[in-house]
């Protein structure tokens, strides 16, 4: 399945660094959000953007992980070239992420 | 005053008027709020200021203000806005001209500055270019300090009706009311956490109310055409409820508000505020009736003692053009029309510093490697960033070109050129930028 199925998404900006948020529908799928969309996945995923690093940090009480991204706005809103300056679709670029299941 | 009402009217310089006035009219608010300032809209208001000393504010301040006063007097309902962007004293200015002719007596209008560090600026590095701004010379526009609630307080300290800033964070512009009103204490790290977290959640508008969130099939959202803005019912701890006014479209969940949370934070824990770190982290928010969903668990510390400063700078030009190809072999006309234009611009000495040809529908926000090999239609993107405004402005005229001498069957060219207003940032000390405020000629120093 994809993290589409599973998870919703947004994504916010500040300068030349982007910011997403992978948030569970269903708290029965955080563990397996929490262990298969890593920052090293989602450095994968993003593998066409010029991205510098990814922090992610783990919001356990909503079910939530937020990605830190640096360097995937080709110098942010005011000086990319890019269509999406902001990387407003970036989000649903992420939940394109294909998830399986361990169990 | 056990709650206090906040509405959102404005998340960003264009927004939809409507809603602020329908919040104005039945939300019983105490105060409404409009954030209209994005990363680059002070510096274009700056630009436009040495243009014309009486402009540099908000383009849409005259028709807001005559839209939403008459109901907010009526209402008791008091206004902070940063629609002063770059001059907030002549907002000021044109704010009591909009209420003399409305009638509107009495009104007391309080502008606040002190954000513009424009004058020290020069020995501070920047962080996006690794030199001081001073090496920018006379490409400098603008520099703005994010400010936290001092002038913004004092002015309502002083019974302000309105209040019109200029660069200040977004979420000072919400918590600001909550300590004028409940007098929190300025090291009550807890309370202005909880109060940044209400901001924050606001300060977007409509994003936490079903905008930017419907994805048909999965996240539907009712009568998103007609979306209402939000409003915040606070308390004295500054726990809240975040609703919407019945009747208008749109929806308020657990799910709008955690986006919304999330949107432009970094760590969570570690949200930076000029008089707050904020934490998120333990937030939690619980649907407590249709539309209405319950805040807990903000927190925060001490402040970092610095403010971020955007400085806006002129950074050459960008130049672009479009063409459309459709039906057979489209996709590989596109490409061909991409590797002419690359071909052409090479051979003329062109100051272009970056430049990207790419296909709209194929490759133009997802460069991805995944090949496509045909598609009803594609449009053809070339766009340059280029030192001088002729090497810019030969971007679309190249593209153009193509009409006669490119690919078989291209349409629709369109091309543009602008000038490119850079942002870059650093941090100064808060110690180094003294707010004021002014309500009808008289200056005081805020804090």
């Amino acid at each position: 399945m994809k993290l589409h199925d599973i998870a919703h998404a947004r994504t916010g900006d500040k300068g030349d660094i982007s910011n997403i948020s992978v948030i569970a529908y269903d708290p029965a799928n955080w563990s397996l959000i929490r262990d298969m969309v890593t920052a090293e996945r989602v450095a994968a995923h993003f593998e066409t953007f010029d991205v510098r690093d990814i922090s992610r940090y783990e919001i356990p009480l909503l079910q939530a992980l937020n990605f830190v991204i640096r360097g995937a706005l080709a110098g942010g809103v005011t000086r990319s070239l890019a269509l999406d300056a902001h990387g407003k679709c970036l989000a649903s670029i992420l939940l394109e992420m294909q998830i399986r299941s361990n169990k | 005053m056990s709650i206090l009402r906040l509405g959102a009217g404005a998340g960003f310089q264009g927004d939809r008027i409507a809603p602020a006035v329908d919040l104005a009219e039945r939300g019983k608010l105490d105060y409404l709020i409009f954030e209209c300032l994005g990363e680059r809209t002070i510096a274009l208001a700056q630009q436009a200021r040495s243009v014309d000393p009486t402009k540099g504010y908000d383009p849409l301040l005259e028709r807001r203000m005559r839209a939403v006063l008459p109901a907010c007097v009526r209402n008791s309902t008091r206004i902070v806005t940063n629609m002063g962007a770059a001059n907030p004293l002549a907002a000021a200015e044109k704010t009591r001209a909009v209420a003399r002719e409305l009638g509107l007596t009495g009104l007391k209008v309080a502008a606040v500055m002190g954000d513009d560090v424009l004058d020290q600026i020069g020995e501070f590095v920047l962080d996006e270019t690794g030199n001081r701004a001073s090496v920018l010379g006379d490409r400098l526009v603008s520099a703005n300090a994010y400010i936290g609630i001092d002038g913004l307080v004092a002015a309502l300290d002083a019974g302000a009706d309105v209040v019109i800033c200029g660069r200040a964070s977004d979420p000072s512009l919400f918590l600001a009311p909550l300590v004028h009103e409940f007098g929190w204490a300025r090291d009550d790290w807890t309370r202005l956490g909880r109060g940044i977290l209400v901001g924050h959640l606001l300060e977007c508008a409509a994003q936490i109310t079903g905008g930017y969130f419907a994805d048909p099939g999965f996240k539907d959202v009712p009568d998103l055409a007609n979306i209402g803005h939000p409003l915040a019912e606070v308390d004295s701890d500054g726990n809240a409820v975040i609703t919407k006014l019945e009747g208008t479209g749109g929806r308020v969940s657990r799910a709008t508000c955690i986006e919304q949370m999330l949107y432009e934070i970094h760590d969570p824990a570690r949200y930076l505020q000029p008089d707050v770190v904020a934490d998120f982290s333990k937030v939690n928010f619980e649907e407590i009736g249709p539309d209405r969903v319950a805040v807990t668990g903000g927190t925060g510390t001490k402040a970092t003692g610095l403010l971020k400063v955007s400085v806006g700078y002129r950074d050459g030009w960008f130049g672009e053009g479009q063409i459309s190809y459709a039906g057979a072999n489209c996709v590989a006309r596109g490409k061909l029309a991409i590797s002419l234009v690359r071909e052409r611009l090479a051979q003329t000495s062109s100051s272009i510093m970056e430049q990207r040809g790419e296909l709209i529908g194929i490759n133009s926000v997802w460069p991805s490697t995944h090949e496509t090999a045909n598609t009803a239609e594609v449009r053809m993107r070339y766009a340059a960033h280029c030192r001088d405004v002729l090497s810019a402005q030969s971007i679309g005229e190249e593209v153009e070109g193509l009409y006669l001498a490119g690919p078989a069957g291209g349409g629709g060219v369109t091309k543009g050129v602008r000038e490119v207003l850079a942002i870059a940032s650093t941090l100064m000390p808060t110690a180094k930028v003294a707010t004021t405020f002014e309500i009808k000629g008289a200056t005081h120093e805020a804090a």
